[in-house]
């Protein structure tokens, strides 16, 4: 898993607090520049107080990041924003694509801890085999149902994850969908949801600098592309996919 | 040793620290509330208003770029009415002074909110953003021109009972001239600078990295810039100066002190770390006690030339 990394943190306040699909501010350089935190979803939390990050070297941040060393000491903020929000009562499948695995399988795991659905699919996308690293079976050991899928073929079903929605979701049930994942993934999961009149939500990305509400930088239209913009790392990183403008 | 007196005079309005939050990074106040102790800061300058609530500009707004960044929010806040409804109720509570910063696209808008702001019980002062457009006169800023920088001075000064702080934007070529216009329209204080119009291009994609394409640089990058603008405004007005401008630590709030500002506020640093404006008053107050000066006045001019 070229460039893929797990970071794990003592931060027992961040971990007593964690919701799956929330997010930390990282710092990544004590100097200028890089100069803002870098915003990472919770990957899991083991124990009462550590918090475990799953993050892709992408640019200098990241890159700084993987080349920590134990017992180095980290700046942090979080958790942030509002995470998926699961019953139990209706059947959930959860999508994820690429880096977006990563706050699911906090999700499963919290799903598993505290709700009993009717039925958990967990479906994973990735562009080959070796980008999903250890993550499928990491998702089987936790004993659910999970499919997969790659964009070439060399995994699972040969195609996007979206397209597996229709395949393993029985339609005598009623669903809950939770999704993260690339832009286009999530335009297809809220499409399916849409038409199928399952319950959607996804986890969006955008540039942000203070992950608090105070910069307005993360700004996303609203579905009816009128109002004030909704804003990710407040109003979000999760949210209904019917309130979302997909563009 | 007794505590020094860290306390200074914007005009009749008395800080008690000088270190405030720049407008547009510290949203109002509440934000920041989990991070910092609003009552120990000088005080909080809130999230730009206008008359009515603004959308902002289409997403992306902000890029990293090296040492700061650019971003193009386009202005938006929620309006005057559900400022003074919503956010005021709070900001009545933090224990320290209140600057609402406003914005406009006519003299009239502008007018409107500094009167309406001067009935508003707990605000100490406005700031004047002056580099919006003024749509009747064509979309030329107010900022750019020093007649119409002291027409808009005058027009909110006229109609506001509240010390008026007019926000310099330093995309001009003689800041000190915009600086004196607002001298002589009334104005308590001038703070700067704003941002610098910058851009970013994705080699990629060839696209700007901004849906607006240009956007207003801010951080640690424009802290000379805006230093040098400092020091050449301190010297050109009689009224006091607030220095912004990339300040993100002690030794930054000390060099514009002694370049001339009166007090300082603290911008994108918020972001980086959300608790940089309380450290850096515990760091001036240390600088203080270390070097045994009594007063923040000491250091305020301070810088020798020869």
């Amino acid at each position: 898993m070229p460039d893929i990394f797990r970071l794990t943190i003592r931060a027992p306040e961040i971990t007593a607090n964690a919701r799956p699909g929330q997010f930390v501010m990282v710092q990544t350089y004590s100097g200028y520049d890089p100069l803002l935190r870098r915003p990472l979803s919770i990957h899991q939390t083991i124990g009462k107080d550590q918090v475990q990050l799953l993050y892709k070297v992408v640019g200098k941040g990241t890159r700084l990041l993987a080349a920590m060393t134990p017992g180095q000491q980290l700046n942090l903020s979080g958790p942030l924003g509002h995470g998926f929000e699961v019953t139990g009562r209706k059947a959930i499948c959860l999508v994820g694509g690429g880096m977006g695995i990563a706050p699911l399988y906090f999700l499963a795991r919290e799903i598993l801890r505290t709700t009993s659905p009717p039925k958990c699919v967990v479906l994973l996308g990735a562009r080959t085999a070796a980008e999903f690293g250890p993550l499928p079976r990491n998702f089987m050991d936790l004993g659910v149902t999970t499919h997969l899928a790659t964009d070439d073929g060399s995994l699972g079903s040969h195609g996007f994850v979206a397209e597996l929605l229709l395949q393993h979701l029985d339609h005598d049930l009623e669903w809950t969908v939770c999704a993260c994942g690339p832009h286009p993934m999530l335009k297809a999961v809220a499409d399916q949801c849409r038409k199928q009149g399952w319950e959607g939500q996804v986890s969006l990305e955008a540039m942000m600098a203070c992950g608090i509400g105070a910069c307005l930088g993360c700004a996303v239209p609203r579905a009816e592309l009128s109002g004030p913009y909704l804003h990710v790392c407040k109003d979000g990183p999760v949210f209904k996919a019917e309130e979302v403008a997909w563009l | 040793m007794t505590t020094p007196d860290m306390r200074v005079s914007i005009g009749s309005l008395v800080l008690k620290n000088p270190v405030l939050t720049a407008s547009g990074t510290f949203g109002y106040g509440k934000e920041f509330a989990p991070y910092v102790n609003l009552h120990f800061l000088g005080g909080v300058v809130v999230k730009g208003i206008s008359l009515a609530p603004r959308r902002g500009n289409p997403p992306p707004r902000i890029v990293e770029t090296a040492s700061g960044m650019l971003n193009a929010i386009g202005l938006e806040n929620v309006g005057l009415d559900r400022f003074i409804s919503e956010k005021m109720p709070y900001l009545r509570e933090i224990g320290t002074r209140v600057i609402v910063n406003i914005l406009g696209d006519s003299l009239e808008e502008y007018q409107t909110l500094g009167q309406r702001l001067s009935e508003v019980e707990g605000i100490s002062g406005l700031e004047v953003n002056i580099s919006c457009p003024n749509v009747k006169k064509g979309g030329v800023a107010f900022g750019t021109d020093p007649a119409m920088a002291e027409a808009v001075t005058r027009a909110v000064c006229a109609h506001s009972t509240l010390p008026v702080i007019v926000k310099l934007s330093p995309n001009v070529s003689d800041i000190t001239q915009i600086a004196r216009a607002a001298e002589a329209g009334g104005a308590q204080a001038v703070s700067l600078i704003n941002t610098l119009l910058g851009m970013a291009i994705d080699t990629k994609s060839r696209r700007p990295r901004l849906a607006n394409i240009v956007g207003g640089l801010s951080g640690p990058a424009i802290k000379p810039i805006a230093l040098r603008m400092v020091w050449q405004v301190a010297q050109a007005v009689k009224i006091p100066v607030i220095g912004i401008g990339g300040i993100t630590s002690t030794e930054d709030a000390l060099e514009f002190l002694l370049a001339g500002a009166t007090a300082i506020e603290v911008g994108t640093a918020n972001f980086v770390n959300p608790r940089a404006s309380q450290e850096i008053v515990a760091g001036l107050d240390r600088y203080l006690t270390d070097n045994r000066l009594s007063r923040i006045s000491e250091v305020i001019g301070g810088l020798i030339l020869s």
